[in-house]
């Protein structure tokens, strides 16, 4: 396996299909709730089993939400859209059938720009989004030889979001992903959780010759993270193309990525895929979209990412990375916005976005928390900033200051105040530590002298260390620099 | 006095005279049950005890002054219905078993208007027949003569209310399921437009032309019952939200001025013995009454028998895939592995009807096939809506046969099943149009009775409805009982 190949005169071209499940409180077709994680089968009513004589009424708000995808992607939205069913047999699929749409789907004809690695930016096409049930899932835990079914999820409504095969690599495919990923937390049509499958995607993946049609593709299923995205397509293009070298053929299949083993397995071929015999659902009447809807849709719409990124790079003149990173999730954004206007504005811009970029977004990390669920409020957040900012702690001296925030939800005053964290800013006290260092440090002090410059630092950290990190570093450098010279 | 020989409306006002109770009044049509189903076979299930208990329940609301027209009227329900815990077998093996859960729209609007549950009667396999052949609890035997069928496939409705084994009944009419059996055993019943009563906790055959009705001796009765079960229902997106007509008040419309179109292709081709006789007969009372008759052509028309057996079969093929054997319904004695679960549950479970239509419904839906088949009829189906359409823009209503024969032997097509589907030919159009459409009887073909139909513009119940009272004030076959009955 080797990336030489790849590079000898391949390219990859993929496609992904995204299901999206939509936030909506009860299903797309029955009044049973959404929540995750209830018992199995407490949340399946009559319609989600499919019982005789039932039939499906279609929630609004799903159609309202599709919408809004498709306007927030530039798409065209289908005045009119029939739902059809996909026709199966398979224990989680109660009625026989999945009810999709087919040849009539609400969202068609969009597109998403992304940023490459180069910094350059690609529009990626959005074939189509429609709408259908979710199926739902057998188990076999504690079961013996026997199956469960769980039909909780039966019914659950999604998106599926069909791109073109726009994308040219894994990473292409990744950064495509994860933009959908944070598009959609934005419309707050999807809560974006991929470990409980609410945002899970597959990937159409083939290989060509640059300039030849398009190779035959397999379409690798159901990849529930963005790391393991790019490993599935990556070990699929070095196996497609290994597989072309050695003088093979790429069989059209559908293949499981198997996270542990790192590696794609056939799951069904084509000859024994089924014939789904999509018709219209005649229980269902076409969706008929009226125009002043559309527009009271378009009217609920958010700023969207790029957007909000670009005016970040203009108001706060931050770089086109920093905006990218801090309008990658909404709650982010906000909480970012509200921390530069306690902290004074424009300003505090710069440094307020290192702070939420790096330690806030770490601890958040690390203790696994929401924005929502942060300790430090962007209150605190800003009160800490500030004392940066009037040279009352260096940013050393912030960070120490912000874990205890942290842990105990104090401010930052209450913090320097308690743990005499204050910086040394007294000329006069530097000045004596200095003397003490100097004095305790002859043969460094006489090497220093004599030309060894780089022993400054030596200096820098001794007395730092000697006033407990306290001195202000734009000080103590100044007075160490006059007070070393020979 | 021979209650059973009453109308609803006398029925009603002797319950408000307080001439009868319910409680007797349906222990009069209990007694006439017991004494006569064994021979007939028109109840699968006889709801004695849930009878008498709902006529108790009438009379307490006759007592307590809260009572409606219909409080304390017996009613025979088709067992396509759901009727919660209360068998609801759909005449097929397959649901055997079957107890649902919840009570139908149809069920429960009749239930709230203090009607009695006197039992569910026997019916075609899932609709599918037009003899009540199929039926897994055997043929029911027409009460005018026993070795003939009361056609199909609410036979057992049919045979219940000309036997006046209960004063009214519903049905279910795909493709004449109300109007022939009702032809063959010379009572009234009326198909409405669909939309015009829920679907909800009908047991789908084929969802598009689906259509709940009632079968009862006048078209007056008709109305009454057609008033309780009609109606916007939210759990059934088909449903039209459009005020339902006082049926029982425009009964009366004259018929004078009315235009009346003869469907040329109606009476081109075998309808030259004495079922053409009587129908003509028809044409000249109607003339008699003052209406005007006008010659209509649908061209289209000879084309929806094979039309109609593309779309009803590809429906039911998939609305039947929910009987699997693994929720509720027929489960074959330990499967081997999934896919023998699925095919000994499904082969033990439907008889050979349902199976060919399984099996045709199946082909046409298939990749390949579909186009020529199921995407033809559609269009064959919309041509014929489109010239229907045409009709009514000249005429207020349509007149035609409804079988092309009376009763036949029983046994005579069971092996024919091309034979038994021309049956249909003079009831489908309807379906295919979505046309309120009723037949009435119009005399006798020696003992066997022959019905006339009548089919109105959409929601055109009432003009079908009135037209029929003219008619049935001016003759008496819907008051004749056949001799072993009366």
């Amino acid at each position: 396996m080797n990336q030489q190949s790849v590079d000898a005169g391949w390219e990859v071209v993929i496609g992904l299909e995204i299901h999206a499940q939509l936030a909506t409180r009860s299903k797309i077709f029955s009044s049973s709730p959404t929540a995750y994680g209830a018992a199995p089968n407490s949340q399946a009513n009559l319609v989600d089993l499919g019982y005789p004589g039932v039939l499906p009424v279609l929630n609004r708000e799903a159609v309202r939400m599709a919408v809004k995808f498709g306007l927030a992607t530039g798409s065209t939205i289908a005045r009119r859209s029939v739902f059809a069913r996909k026709n199966y047999f398979y224990p989680d699929l109660p009625k026989g059938y999945q009810i999709s749409q087919y040849e009539l789907p609400i969202v068609a004809k969009g597109a998403l720009d992304i940023l490459l690695e180069d910094g350059s930016i690609k529009t990626i096409g959005i074939t189509r989004a429609h709408l259908e049930e979710d199926a739902g899932k057998s188990t076999h835990e504690g079961l013996g030889a026997a199956s469960g079914i769980d039909l909780n999820r039966a019914g659950t409504p999604l998106l599926e979001i069909v791109s073109e095969p726009d994308l040219r690599g894994a990473k292409e495919a990744v950064a495509y992903l994860k933009k959908i990923h944070t598009l959609v937390r934005y419309l707050e049509i999807c809560d974006g959780n991929m470990q409980e499958g609410s945002f899970r995607c597959d990937a159409n993946v083939s290989v060509r010759r640059f300039g030849a049609e398009l190779g035959t593709r397999c379409e690798i299923k159901n990849v529930n993270s963005f790391r393991y995205v790019e490993k599935a397509i990556n070990y699929e293009v070095v196996r497609q193309i290994d597989v072309l070298e050695g003088g093979g053929k790429i069989v059209q299949e559908t293949r499981l990525y198997d996270s542990a083993k790192d590696e794609t397995r056939p799951m069904r071929s084509k000859e024994e895929a089924n014939d789904y015999r999509y018709f219209p659902d005649p229980d269902l009447l076409p969706v008929e979209l009226a125009e002043d809807f559309i527009e009271t849709v378009r009217a609920t719409l958010p700023e969207l990412p790029d957007e909000k990124a670009d005016r970040f790079c203009s108001a706060y003149g931050l770089s086109r990375y920093d905006a990218l990173v801090l309008t990658s999730g909404r709650d982010l954004a906000d909480y970012y916005e509200s921390v530069v206007r306690a902290a004074g504005g424009i300003p505090a811009a710069k440094l307020a976005a290192n702070w939420v970029m790096g330690d806030f977004s770490g601890a958040l990390n690390r203790d696994n928390l929401e924005v929502a669920t942060a300790r430090v409020s962007t209150d605190l957040l800003a009160g800490l900033l500030a004392r940066i900012q009037d040279d009352t702690i260096s940013g050393k001296i912030a960070k120490e200051v912000f874990e205890s925030m942290w842990a105990d939800g104090a401010s930052a005053d209450a913090v320097i105040e308690a743990k005499g964290l204050k910086q040394i800013t007294d000329t006069g006290a530097i000045e004596a530590a200095i003397e003490a260092v100097m004095a305790a440090n002859p043969g460094q002090l006489a090497e220093y002298r004599s030309g060894k410059d780089r022993l400054f630092g030596f200096f820098v950290g001794q007395t730092m260390k000697a006033t407990a990190g306290k001195a202000n570093p734009a000080q103590l450098n100044d007075l160490l620099k006059r007070m070393l010279a020979p | 006095m021979s209650l059973h020989t009453l109308s609803v409306a006398e029925l009603s006002a002797g319950l408000a005279r307080k001439d009868y109770s319910a409680v007797e009044l349906t222990q009069h049509f209990l007694d006439r049950i017991s004494l006569s189903n064994p021979v007939l076979n028109a109840y699968v299930t006889i709801t004695a005890e849930r009878a008498l208990a709902d006529a108790r329940a009438a009379d307490a609301s006759r007592a307590a002054g809260t009572a409606g027209v219909l409080t304390g009227i017996p009613v025979a329900q088709k067992d396509i219905f759901c009727t919660d815990g209360i068998r609801t077998t759909c005449g097929s093996r397959m649901l055997d078993n079957f107890v649902a859960p919840y009570d139908s729209t149809v069920v429960e609007r009749l239930s709230a208007a203090g009607t009695v549950l006197l039992g569910k009667t026997n019916m075609d396999e899932f609709a599918m027949g037009s003899s009540n052949e199929t039926s897994w609890y055997g043929p029911v035997r027409n009460p005018w003569d026993h070795s003939k069928v009361p056609g199909g496939s609410s036979g057992g409705s049919a045979a219940v209310v000309a036997a006046r084994l209960a004063p009214v009944a519903t049905g279910t009419d795909t493709g004449g399921s109300i109007r022939q059996p009702a032809a063959l055993v010379g009572i009234s019943g009326i198909k409405p437009t669909y939309g015009r009563v829920s679907r909800y906790g009908m047991i789908a055959f084929a969802s598009s032309l689906d259509q709940a009705g009632i079968m009862a001796p006048s078209a007056a009765d008709c109305a009454l019952f057609l008033q309780t079960i009609a109606g916007f229902d939210p759990r059934d997106s088909t449903s039209v939200e459009r005020p339902v007509a006082d049926y029982a008040a425009e009964l009366t419309t004259p018929v004078k001025g009315l235009r009346i179109g003869i469907v040329k292709e109606f009476f081109e081709r075998g309808l030259e013995g004495p079922t053409g006789a009587l129908v003509n007969a028809v044409l000249e009372q109607y003339r008699a009454l003052g209406a005007e008759l006008v010659e209509v052509s649908c061209p289209s028309l000879p084309l929806s028998v094979p039309t109609y057996y593309v779309v009803a079969p590809a429906e039911c093929s998939s609305n039947l895939s929910r009987f699997d054997g693994v929720r509720f319904g027929h489960r074959c004695e330990n499967p081997r592995d999934l896919m023998d679960l699925y095919k000994r549950s499904r082969g033990e479970g439907f008889g050979a009807e349902v199976k060919r239509r399984i099996m045709t419904g199946t082909y046409v839906l298939s990749a390949g096939y579909y186009d020529a088949y199921y995407l033809k009829a559609q269009k064959v189906r919309s041509l014929i809506t489109a010239e229907f359409k045409a009709a009514f823009t000249k005429v207020d209503l349509l007149i035609g046969p409804t079988s092309p024969t009376p009763a036949f032997d029983l046994g005579a097509k069971v092996d024919d099943p091309i034979t038994m589907y021309l049956n249909d030919i003079y009831t489908i159009g309807a379906n295919l149009a979505g046309l309120p459409a009723m037949s009435i009887p119009c005399g006798f073909d020696g003992h066997l009775p022959v019905g006339v139909q009548l089919i109105g513009p959409h929601f055109g119940e009432s003009r079908l409805l009135s037209a029929a009272h003219a008619y049935q004030s001016v003759t008496d076959f819907h008051r004749r009982i056949p001799a072993a009955y009366v």
